[in-house]
């Protein structure tokens, strides 16, 4: 694949970054998502999750069922602030 | 994995991996850090990245003065982007008690030299932030110099340099007990073996009390959950952390233009709890868009939580322990270790190394709950 090739769409990440950030030693999801911040974007890593688990097992020799893709983190969807605010009169639930 | 050392640090969050950078810088770079997840997978990870300068104590302000000098610096001397940024801080009061103990804290922080100044609510939208909603505020606390970083990046970075010193670090290794003999440390037992070593060092946050436990160290730290959000990006519109520990919340936007923030729950039991709320989602929305207008059709797209290593006073615990020699403590921190994390790390690698650091933490040593002499620090959000 060529380096330039963009597997996470939200945050813009290239294949090239990824492998360059396994080489240097982040060898899982979680590690390239904090540093690199694909999955970080409003698809929350649907899109690239998969994709980047593939190139570690490519590129470390890891057998691609074990290894894990980043914890899914609420809201499921982006939801705008105003829907999601607590208004004065609501009642603590 | 390494079988010896000359120090182990348990805990690769900023303080830990900080530390194994500063030990090896002077020379001790037979070191081991010790993660027992990924690097800054803790407390580190998951906080605000805030740095701020405006405390009530001297301690946390004097740490903090210093730390946002290292930090300034910090991107040049580890050769990497870190998203270091002096937005400023503004803290906003909106009780008597808030406007009392603010001009006692600029008042202390002005003596130790700090940029802060006091602003009427027509000030704050005049100079700072127009867009914010000041109903209610009875002035504002602001500091320009006051700062912000990526914890992630920060972290990683004061890594790969302590690596290329010959620093060794273990991930996914956590430290099980540490071992003591005739009251001295000789070693760890970690899932990946036992690493003999004459020196600890405690980072491992809220889990850093029953770890002391092995060992016989009774620290008095009590984890408490926090939670945090994340919007999608903006273009950067104001610059400053916005924070208030009345109203209860903190604010800002990050250098990538995302919106982050969170709020203290009174109300949140102590535990392990890391799970996320909708009720924290509600509630944080709420006060968003009170603050912040614009805000409303924002959209979040992240939330999560982490852990508070709250100690009594709210002080971190700093330094060697009564009972067990070579054992180094470097946790407790209280929801503010990122900030004060480089110049913390410095004093723990001088005491490490022996020297005598060159600001005196002896005050915030375990000693002090022992002897009763606890003030506080009001400034916790």
């Amino acid at each position: 694949m060529k380096d330039d090739v963009i597997i996470c769409r939200c945050e813009d990440v290239t294949y090239g970054e990824i492998v360059r950030a396994i080489e240097a030693g982040l060898e899982t999801t979680e590690e390239i998502k904090r540093i690199l911040r694909c999955g970080m974007g409003p698809c929350q890593g649907r899109t690239c999750s998969g994709l980047i688990a593939r190139i570690i097992a490519e590129k470390t020799g890891n057998n691609l069922a074990e290894i894990e893709l980043p914890k899914t983190r609420p809201p499921a969807r982006p939801v705008e602030i105003g829907i999601l605010a607590k208004r004065d009169h609501e009642e603590d639930s | 994995m390494k079988k010896t050392a000359d120090c182990v640090i348990i805990g690769g969050g900023v303080v830990g991996c900080a530390t194994a950078y500063y030990l090896a810088k002077r020379g001790m770079t037979d070191c081991v850090v010790l993660e027992a997840d990924y690097l800054s997978s803790g407390a580190t990870g998951r906080c605000g990245g805030g740095i701020r300068q405006q405390w009530s104590t001297t301690e946390n302000t004097q740490l903090a003065i210093e730390s946002v000098k290292v930090f300034g610096g910090l991107e040049e001397e580890l050769g990497a982007d870190i998203e270091f940024l002096q937005g400023g801080y503004l803290v906003l009061a909106y009780t008597d008690e808030d406007v009392e103990q603010f001009r006692k804290n600029v008042a202390l922080e002005q003596a130790l030299g700090l940029d802060v100044e006091t602003l009427t609510p027509h000030e704050i939208n005049e100079r700072v932030v127009p867009e914010l909603n000041t109903d209610g505020v009875l002035l504002g606390t602001y500091c320009p110099s006051d700062a912000s970083a990526n914890p992630f990046l920060t972290t990683q970075a004061y890594a790969d340099a302590a690596r290329r010193l010959g620093v060794e670090i273990d991930l996914f290794t956590p430290a099980r007990r540490i071992v003591t003999e005739n009251g001295r440390v000789t070693g760890v037992e970690t899932d990946g073996g036992f690493i003999s070593t004459p020196r600890i060092l405690n980072a491992a946050g809220s889990h850093s009390a029953p770890l002391a436990a092995t060992a016989g160290v009774e620290l008095p730290i009590t984890p408490y959950r926090r939670e945090i959000l994340v919007t999608e990006p903006l273009e950067r519109f104001f610059h400053p952390m916005i924070i208030s520990f009345s109203f209860g919340i903190y604010f800002r936007q990050t250098k990538h233009g995302a919106v982050l923030g969170g709020f203290a729950d009174p109300d949140e039991p102590s535990g392990f709890n890391e799970t996320s709320s909708l009720e924290f989602l509600r509630v944080m929305c709420g006060k968003l868009t009170h603050l912040m207008p614009v805000l409303r059709s924002v959209k979040v797209v992240r939330q999560w939580a982490g852990l508070y290593d709250m100690t009594p006073d709210a002080l971190p615990i700093l330094g060697p322990v009564d009972g067990v020699q070579n054992f180094f403590q470097a946790s407790g921190f209280s929801g503010h270790g990122f900030m004060i994390a480089p110049k913390v790390a410095m004093l723990l690698a001088q005491l490490i190394t022996g020297s005598r650091p060159d600001l005196d933490i002896e005050r915030l040593g375990l000693r002090r709950f022992a002897e009763g002499v606890v003030t506080r620090d009001k400034s916790v959000v």
